[in-house]
């Protein structure tokens, strides 16, 4: 077992370099370097730049050097100091920008993730041992339209009563009193507030797919003989469907970890840019469409990373919890 | 009684595998409600011009943001005409807000004629056309049918969103064609050569897939240039949006590849003697057929969302191009659509079509799974 999670550690590092490489090139891609966007920048703004200005910017970001340079000046600056480089836009350090977004982008994921999997599990569990009811059917409908209804028009429509019914905007992650506030309870009760509208259109479409998961698996399970032996030696049926059923179908649901929390994560990005989160995705769009490329190059680096990690942790659970799996 | 079973199993077993598959599907209900509703799509979607009363680009500046018009039978006297017909709007302010204000006037009763003249048009690019499914008599006053109301512009959205799912619709069906040549491709050279190739294969997919869809798609579609042409633009959407999706393809159809090599009839066709090519036209294409026809439904609403979301954004397409998710921009503000709920009826159809696609894929899903 130690030996399978060294080795795991250890693949990480190629993958997380890899995904550098693919952020690097996502930053290299548009056209013209971020320098020429940079001074026509300054100059719409009456900035007059001069040219030994300009080629001190291009020494520094190493602009006339070959990529692989640009590269390691890039990835070692964010290795060794932790430095994402600067922000145009902004004109802070990227970290700054991404440390400020990134608590609530990891409490909106966690609390959506926990969210569906707390809706998924019971429900689906319950389609399953209540095959062809009316509950089974009303969450297999429910459930159809989870996966059709993309998260941002969702939101939108959810918006769009609250706006009309209630007259406020229902976007944020706290109301205008709080929003610079120092963290005390009333704040905390207001975020909760306002966080289980991402929760769920984030998690609608997620819940949907992991309800059919589990509906799926618990039926496979519920048709083996092992069922059948249990119940033929006087189990009870509680104790049949929770310790010998639902205890071989939960794996799937350890390892769907792998794709719920890159779908969370993206999915949660364009919810935050209709809800106007204070979360990396809006950040990400601006970012990117004003080709301030340093931030939108680390954020990407970042998601990903986090989500290689995550599939990381959901690999050792799954591990720990399937004895049948073997580490060699 | 023997000759009572024997015969429909006779009858049963001189059917093909795409007779049973046709025959399963045809018995799932919702299945064949939803292949209705995507024939009427496709069918729009080829037809926009002749289905749409006007062009996307033909604006009448006198009403701006007109509601959706209601189509009637019978008019304010109570008089039944089996014509429907609208009202036209008469323009008002109000007196306290100070916007304008459209209310349906009854003294202008607008008739909605069927294989009407109106703009002109090529159809296919190839023949002058002037006659639309249905309209409006174009001579009194400068009045418009606006069937889901009209935008900012004054144009009508009805159009547009016809329009639109020419757009929409095809970018699906190309992308998920591109996904699946690559995915098919690499999955296959992946489960035939095994080996570092298979390796190098399999990591590559995992990292991409480590790689959070939509910021990926966001920032390949801003690296565009904004020199290119609509219709570059379309096709390098079209590109943006497989490069990420071929990866589940891929996986998938090694791990059909494998089974189906390794199985039990094929091995037993191969002792028998038959030749390599009758083991893959006989039997691996067959049974990838289903399996393809299963992933091209399921794979289509992803791609139709990825295209609506990117557009709404502001990343994908853009103006002139029309499509759902370019229309779905202007529901961005909450100001203005609070006030314009018909600015959101796109949404409902692109809704509709995933919902629709989503149903089709799982029926032909149970039909070519022998299993289930």
């Amino acid at each position: 077992m130690t030996g399978y999670i060294i080795r795991r550690i250890l693949f990480l590092i190629p993958t997380v370099l890899v995904i550098s490489i693919i952020a690097f090139i996502l930053m290299e891609l548009p056209p013209g370097d971020f320098l020429t966007s940079y001074i026509l920048q300054l100059e719409s703004s009456g900035a007059q730049v001069s040219e030994a200005q300009i080629a001190a910017l291009r020494a520094r970001y190493g602009l006339d050097e070959p990529a692989y340079k640009r590269y390691f000046l890039w990835i070692s600056g964010i290795v060794t100091r932790g430095d994402f480089g600067r922000s145009w836009n902004w004109n802070r350090p990227v970290v700054e920008l991404i440390i400020e977004r990134l608590p609530y982008t990891l409490v909106v994921s966690l609390v959506t993730m926990t969210f569906q999997y707390l809706v998924a599990i019971p429900i689906g569990i319950y389609s399953a041992v209540k095959r062809h009811s009316l509950f089974d059917y009303t969450f297999t409908t429910i459930g159809f339209l989870g996966l059709s209804v993309p998260s941002f028009i969702l939101a939108l429509i959810l918006m769009f009563f609250a706006y009309t019914t209630f007259g406020t905007s229902i976007g944020g992650l706290f109301s205008a009193a709080y929003r610079e506030a120092p963290w005390s309870f009333a704040k905390f009760v207001d975020l909760l507030k306002h966080i289980w509208i991402p929760m769920v259109v984030t998690g609608m479409s997620g819940s949907a797919s992991l309800i059919r998961i589990m509906r799926g698996v618990m039926l496979d399970e519920l048709g083996k003989d092992y069922i059948r032996t249990a119940r033929s030696k006087g189990l009870r049926e509680r104790v049949v469907i929770v310790k010998h059923a639902v205890r071989i179908a939960i794996n799937p649901i350890l390892s769907s970890v792998t794709w719920v929390l890159p779908q969370v994560i993206s999915g949660g990005a364009i919810t935050a840019i209709v809800l106007n989160l204070p979360t990396l995705g809006p950040l990400l769009l601006q970012s990117l469409i004003t080709q301030d490329m340093f931030v939108a190059g680390g954020i990407i680096l970042l998601l990903s990373t986090l989500t290689v990690i995550g599939s990381f942790i959901s690999d050792l659970l799954l591990a720990w919890a399937d004895p049948r799996i073997t580490y060699d | 009684m023997a000759t009572i079973q024997v015969v429909p199993e006779k009858e049963f077993q001189s059917l093909s595998q795409w007779q049973l598959m046709k025959r399963r599907f045809f018995q799932h209900k919702l299945a064949v409600a939803a292949m209705v509703v995507l024939i009427l799509f496709y069918a729009t979607a080829i037809f926009c011009e002749f289905i749409a009363p006007y062009k996307t680009t033909t604006r009448n500046s006198r009403y701006l943001y007109a509601p959706p018009q209601r189509i009637r039978f019978i008019d304010n006297e109570g008089n039944f005409s089996l014509r429907p017909f609208v009202y036209g709007y008469k323009k008002e302010r109000d007196p306290v807000t100070w916007q304008e204000v459209y209310t349906p006037d009854p003294d202008l009763k607008l008739p909605i004629y069927f294989f009407v003249k109106g703009e002109p048009y090529r159809l296919f690019g190839l023949f002058d056309c002037d006659i639309h499914l249905f309209g409006i008599d174009r001579s009194p006053s400068e009045q418009m049918l606006f069937l889901l109301g009209s935008d900012e512009l004054g144009r009508d959205l009805f159009s547009r969103v016809v329009y639109g799912t020419r757009i929409s619709l095809s970018i699906g069906l190309i992308g998920v064609f591109l996904s699946l040549a690559l995915g098919l491709i690499l999955g296959g050279i992946s489960a035939i050569f095994g080996g570092a190739v298979d390796f190098v294969i399999q990591r590559i997919i995992e990292i991409i897939l480590s790689i959070p869809q939509i910021p990926l798609w966001m920032a390949l579609s801003a690296a565009l240039p904004a020199s290119w042409s609509p219709l570059q633009i379309y096709f390098a959407i079209t590109v943006v949006l497989s490069l990420v999706t071929w990866t589940n393809v891929a996986r998938i159809a090694r791990g059909k590849f494998l089974s189906i090599k390794e199985s039990d009839f094929v091995s037993a066709a191969r002792s028998m003697g038959a030749s390599e090519w009758w083991n893959i036209t006989r039997h691996l294409i067959p049974n990838f057929m289903s399996y393809i026809l299963v992933q091209i439904t399921l794979g289509i609403p992803g791609m139709i969302l990825g295209e609506t979301s990117l557009s709404f954004l502001g990343v994908g397409l853009r103006a002139p191009i029309v499509s759902w998710g370019v229309l779905l921009q202007q529901a961005q503000k909450m100001q203005v659509v609070a006030m314009r709920p018909w600015l959101l009826l796109p949404a409902a159809f692109v809704v509709l079509a995933v919902l629709s696609f989503n149903f089709v894929g799982d029926g032909l899903r149970d039909a070519a799974d022998p299993h289930s």
